[in-house]
C-alpha cells in the first residue's frame, strides 16, 4: 500500500491541476458560449477571421502558444504591463497565469463543442418563444441554452480534460513552479527528469487516467439523463 | 377589425396582400401550397419583415413601413399555433402552457388556466413532457398555450396538417368550441377546404402571392366563379342549416333550410343547432319528376338558374331551392333531359353526401 500513497510533490500538483482546470473551464465558458452564438448566428465582416483565431490553439504548437502569452501579458508584455499598472494584476508565474494558458488552449474545443449543439437548436422553437411574449435574451436563457445543455456538457468535459493535460504554453508561459504552476503533467514530467522518480511518475500517471475516465463517464452519465429528460 | 397589407419581395416570389379580416370569429386563409400563406401570418406575428405595408389589429397597429411601426413578436400580442406544434421540448406541459401567460401581464389575462385546460380536455396531460404527447395532444396543447397569453388575435397555421383524419376529428371540435366560448378574431391558414367549411365566417383566398377573392365565406363560394377554383371534385355548394331532429328512428339527423329538410347521417349535435352542410356537385342529381320508388333520401323541388359547361362530360346546373345548390351530371343526361334555364326539376342529393360541422373529411367519414 506505501506505493500508493501521494507525496507533498504529488498532492501539491494533483490539486494545483484540478484548481487551475476548473478555473479556467469556469472562466472560459461565459465566453465560449458567446463566441460559440457570435459564429453560429450572425454574419460580419471579419467572421472567418475571428473563427480562425479561436481555432489557433488548437492548430499552433503548444510552446508559441504560451511564448506568445509571455510576450503579450507577461510582466513586461504589451498588455501585461498594462494590467500591472493600472488593475494590478500580475499573470506570469503564477496559477493565474496556468488558468489562462489552459483556458486559451482548450477554448476551441469548448466552442466547437457549443456552436454544434447550437446549430442544432430548432430556430422554430425560438420563434414561438417570441410570439409567447418571450423577448430576445430571455428566449435564450429559457429555451436555447437549456436545449444546448448537451453540448455545453461535452464542450466542459472535453476542455476540462484539455486543461489537465495542458504542458507546452503552460511551462512556457509561467514555468514550472512546484506548489505555484506546477500542475499535474509538469510534476509528472520533473519526476522523470530525477533519479528515482518512476514511481512517482507512475503514480500520478495512474492518477491522470483516473481523472481523464471519471469525467468521459460524468459527462456520458449527464448527457443520457438529458436525453432521457428530453424524451420525457 | 384586422387589416392586413403586407409586400414582401422574396427572391423571385413576390407576395403582395391586401385584406381586411373579421374582428371576431374565424377568417380563413385558403389557397394551394406556395401561395404565400404561410408568409403572411410569419408577417403578421412579426417573424417575417414585409417591405412595405401596415398590419393592425383592432386599432392596435403592428406594422406600418410609412409611420416606422414594426413591433417585435413578443409585443404584438399574438398567438399562433404552428403546423408543427412546436412545443418546447425540455419543459412539461403545464410549463409549456404558463410560459407564455406568466409573460402576461396580470390586468391583461382575460383568458384563465383551468377553463382552457378544461376546454382542450388536457388536464391529465400536465405533468407530461411534449415527446410523450400523440400528435393531436400536441397540437392541443399548442393551442392552450397560444391562448393562454391572452391574445388580441389567434393565428393557426395549418393545425391540423400534419394530423391524420382520426387525429383531426380530435382537435377541430375544440377548435370550434374555442371560437364559441373567447371572443378572439382568428386567422386560420387551410388548403382544405372542408376544415374552413366547419370553422370560418370569412375567407381570404391566396394565389401565387396575391389575394384573388376576400368577404363573406357563403358568399364567396356562391359566386360560379369561384366554383372552378376549387377544382373539379371540390365543386359544390355551402348552406346554412339548423338541427331539427338530432335522430330520428332511421339513426339520421335532420337539417332544416328555409323550408326543406335534409337528412344526413346522424350527426353529434343539439336541436336547433347551426350546421354547415356542404354538397358537392358531384353527389347531386336531377330528375324532371318526383321518383316514386328510390333509394335517394332527399328529393327536394328546384329550379335551374344556370347552367356551366365543364370539360367534358360534364355539365354543372345550377338549382335554386331558396338557396343555390350545384348538380353535375354528364352532357349525355343533359341533352337526354332537355334541360334549360327556368324549368322546374327535382334535386336528388344523396343523404350520404353532406358533410357536416362535426367531421372533418366529407367523402370517406360521411360514406357508406
Amino acid at each position: 500500500m506505501e506505493f500508493l500513497r501521494l507525496t507533498q510533490v504529488e498532492v501539491e500538483a494533483l490539486s494545483l491541476s484540478l484548481w487551475v482546470s476548473s478555473w479556467a473551464v469556469a472562466t472560459s465558458l461565459p465566453l465560449g458560449i458567446l463566441t460559440a452564438w457570435v459564429l453560429a448566428r450572425l454574419r460580419f465582416p471579419g467572421k472567418n477571421l475571428l473563427d480562425g483565431l479561436v481555432h489557433l490553439p488548437l492548430v499552433l504548437p503548444p510552446v508559441v502558444t504560451g511564448y506568445l502569452l509571455l510576450v503579450a501579458l507577461g510582466r513586461n508584455g504589451i498588455i501585461g504591463a498594462l494590467l500591472r499598472r493600472y488593475l494590478g494584476i500580475v499573470l506570469a508565474f503564477n496559477w493565474k497565469g496556468a488558468v489562462l494558458a489552459a483556458a486559451v488552449m482548450s477554448f476551441p474545443l469548448l466552442v466547437r463543442a457549443v456552436r454544434l449543439s447550437l446549430e442544432g437548436v430548432d430556430r422554430g422553437l425560438e420563434a414561438a418563444a417570441r410570439t409567447l411574449g418571450a423577448g430576445p435574451l430571455r428566449v435564450f436563457f429559457t429555451v436555447t441554452l437549456p436545449l444546448m445543455v448537451p453540448g455545453v456538457i461535452t464542450g466542459l468535459i472535453l476542455a476540462f480534460a484539455r486543461s489537465l493535460g495542458e504542458f507546452g504554453a503552460t511551462i512556457t508561459f509561467v514555468s514550472n513552479i512546484r506548489g505555484q504552476t506546477q500542475t499535474l503533467p509538469l510534476a509528472l514530467y520533473t519526476l522523470t527528469q530525477v533519479p528515482g522518480g518512476e514511481v512517482g511518475a507512475m503514480r500520478l500517471c495512474i492518477l491522470s487516467v483516473l481523472i481523464a475516465m471519471a469525467a468521459l463517464v460524468c459527462s456520458e452519465i449527464l448527457a443520457r439523463r438529458f436525453t432521457a429528460r428530453l424524451k420525457g | 377589425m384586422v387589416e392586413v397589407h403586407v409586400i414582401r419581395k422574396q427572391g423571385h416570389f413576390n407576395i403582395f396582400a391586401r385584406f381586411q379580416g373579421a374582428s371576431s370569429g374565424v377568417t380563413a386563409l385558403y389557397g394551394p401550397s406556395g401561395a404565400g400563406k404561410t408568409s403572411v401570418v410569419n408577417m403578421v406575428a412579426g417573424l417575417m419583415r414585409p417591405d412595405a405595408g401596415r398590419i393592425a389589429i383592432n386599432g392596435l397597429c403592428l406594422f406600418d413601413s410609412a409611420r416606422r411601426v414594426d413591433l417585435p413578436p413578443e409585443k404584438r400580442r399574438i398567438g399562433y399555433v404552428f403546423q408543427d406544434g412546436r412545443l418546447l421540448p425540455h419543459l412539461s406541459v403545464r410549463s409549456n402552457l404558463t410560459y407564455g401567460m406568466k409573460l402576461t401581464p396580470t390586468g391583461r389575462r382575460f383568458v384563465k388556466f383551468d377553463p382552457v385546460v378544461e376546454l382542450l380536455g388536457i388536464g391529465h396531460l400536465l405533468h407530461r413532457r411534449p415527446a410523450r404527447l400523440s400528435g393531436g395532444e400536441k397540437q392541443r396543447v399548442a393551442i392552450g398555450r397560444a391562448l393562454l397569453t391572452s391574445p388580441a388575435m389567434l393565428l393557426m397555421d395549418e393545425p391540423l396538417a400534419s394530423l391524420d383524419s382520426a387525429r383531426k376529428a380530435e382537435v377541430l371540435p375544440f377548435i370550434t368550441r374555442l371560437c364559441r366560448e373567447f371572443a378572439i378574431p382568428i386567422l386560420y391558414v387551410s388548403h382544405a377546404l372542408d376544415e374552413i367549411l366547419n370553422l370560418a365566417t370569412h375567407m381570404v383566398i391566396m394565389e401565387e402571392g396575391r389575394v384573388l377573392a376576400a368577404g363573406d365565406l357563403e358568399a364567396l363560394l356562391a359566386r360560379p366563379e369561384m366554383q372552378t377554383r376549387f377544382g373539379r371534385e371540390e365543386s359544390g355548394a355551402v348552406i346554412p342549416t339548423v338541427v331539427e331532429e338530432p335522430e330520428d328512428a332511421f339513426g339520421l339527423t335532420w337539417l332544416r333550410f328555409g323550408d326543406h329538410i335534409l337528412k344526413v347521417l346522424r350527426l353529434q349535435a343539439l336541436r336547433g343547432e347551426p350546421m354547415r352542410v356542404r354538397i358537392p356537385a358531384r353527389q347531386v342529381a336531377i330528375a324532371l319528376e318526383p321518383p316514386s320508388r328510390t333509394s335517394f333520401q332527399n328529393i327536394l323541388p328546384a329550379e335551374i338558374r344556370e347552367i356551366v359547361d365543364q370539360e367534358a362530360p360534364f355539365v354543372d346546373v345550377r338549382l335554386d331551392l331558396g338557396t343555390s345548390l350545384w348538380a353535375r351530371i354528364t352532357r349525355h343526361s343533359f341533352q337526354e333531359l332537355n334541360l334549360k334555364v327556368g324549368q322546374s326539376v327535382f334535386a336528388l342529393i344523396k343523404s350520404v353526401a353532406v358533410s357536416h360541422a362535426s367531421t372533418t373529411d366529407l367523402g370517406e367519414s360521411a360514406g357508406g
